[in-house]
């Protein structure tokens, strides 16, 4: 009974990220990557994907704070950032780093990097609890 | 069909080459999931360093090409050695923008290696730029896929890699065994 409410809370879960443009085709590549001889091929990619992004983003802020900014470091610091995001299916995130990253080449910093953090940081939410019901639908008897 | 045919020599080694940790993690996986065996690492410079090839010895290739042209002698041995280093890698895939050395320098010193100028190459990038991708195609590379690569390329790769095999299968055999092998079939 459990088991079925918890499959069905993942199967909503995901047709949302996806309805709603979280996700796009990327990640349904990653989720056929997986299979019984890598059953966490999924959580390690994103795992992965958090980590990097944590790097990026501080050194991104650093780079925005120094004065004067390196534009082409900035640049670079994107260019990995949009690479690593879309290499995930994280629709929204790819598509706020490009915009960002028109900013940067303006060399018009004022663009809100704030708006790439932030739906960076609504990804990785929604992501941390869909993915933690997937475990606990497959743990589940 | 040859006998060597049946030797379970479809398990092709793949250098994959890139910067991006998420990257190579998702190539690899793509690779493996293809049944490829995979060598992953993170830049231009260790790909030569797996290769066996150093930017001296790239440069040496050069000298040895010149030098070979002139007389009849043909440095095989350091050929072979370089071939054993590189453990048998039949496909090169590599990202194009690296810091250092770009996917399309690494390119360019392996088609000026005379030990490894046949192995094909396969550029990746995420930006769509026609003349970079003219540019490689242009140098050597035998595709260039656009990121995030899928399975779909990865399943372009064994054309390139089976042309390869038949060439060693050919070149390994005397032509009187190998016509006597096929004729039954």
């Amino acid at each position: 009974m459990d088991r079925n409410r918890l499959r069905n809370q993942v199967a909503s879960m995901r047709r949302s990220l996806f309805d709603q443009g979280y996700l796009d085709d990327q990640f349904i590549q990653l989720e056929e990557l997986q299979d019984d001889t890598n059953p966490n091929f999924v959580e390690e990619i994103v795992t992965l994907f958090y980590n990097d992004s944590a790097r990026l983003i501080q050194n991104i802020e650093q780079a925005l704070n120094s004065s004067p900014i390196d534009f082409c470091k900035l640049d670079d610091y994107m260019h990995q950032f949009k690479g690593s995001s879309s290499s995930i299916g994280a629709k929204k995130v790819t598509n706020e780093c490009t915009a960002f990253r028109e900013y940067c080449n303006a060399e018009n910093a004022e663009g809100s990097f704030q708006q790439v953090k932030q739906e960076y940081a609504i990804l990785k939410r929604k992501l941390e609890v869909y993915l933690q019901t997937v475990r606990q639908a497959s743990q589940t008897a | 069909m040859g006998m060597a045919i049946d030797r379970d020599d479809t398990q092709f080694h793949v250098l994959a080459v890139d910067d991006s940790l998420i990257d190579r993690k998702l190539i690899e996986r793509l690779l493996k999931t293809s049944s490829f065996q995979v060598t992953a690492v993170d830049s231009g410079s260790k790909a030569l360093e797996f290769l066996g090839l150093n930017n001296n010895d790239a440069a040496d290739d050069e000298e040895d090409e010149q030098r070979d042209s002139n007389t009849e002698s043909v440095s095989s041995d350091e050929d072979q050695d370089h071939q054993d280093l590189g453990l048998g890698v039949n496909l090169i895939i590599t990202d194009y923008c690296m810091p250092g050395m770009t996917g399309y320098d690494l390119l360019k010193k392996i088609k000026k290696s005379s030990s490894f100028k046949d192995i094909p190459v396969v550029i990746m990038s995420s930006e769509n730029i026609p003349s970079r991708i003219n540019r490689c195609l242009e140098d050597g590379a035998e595709e260039f896929f656009l990121k995030p690569v899928q399975l779909s390329d990865v399943n372009k790769l064994r054309p390139h890699l089976m042309k390869g095999r038949s060439k060693d299968i050919d070149s390994s055999h005397k032509p009187t065994s190998t016509r006597l092998i096929t004729s039954g079939n």
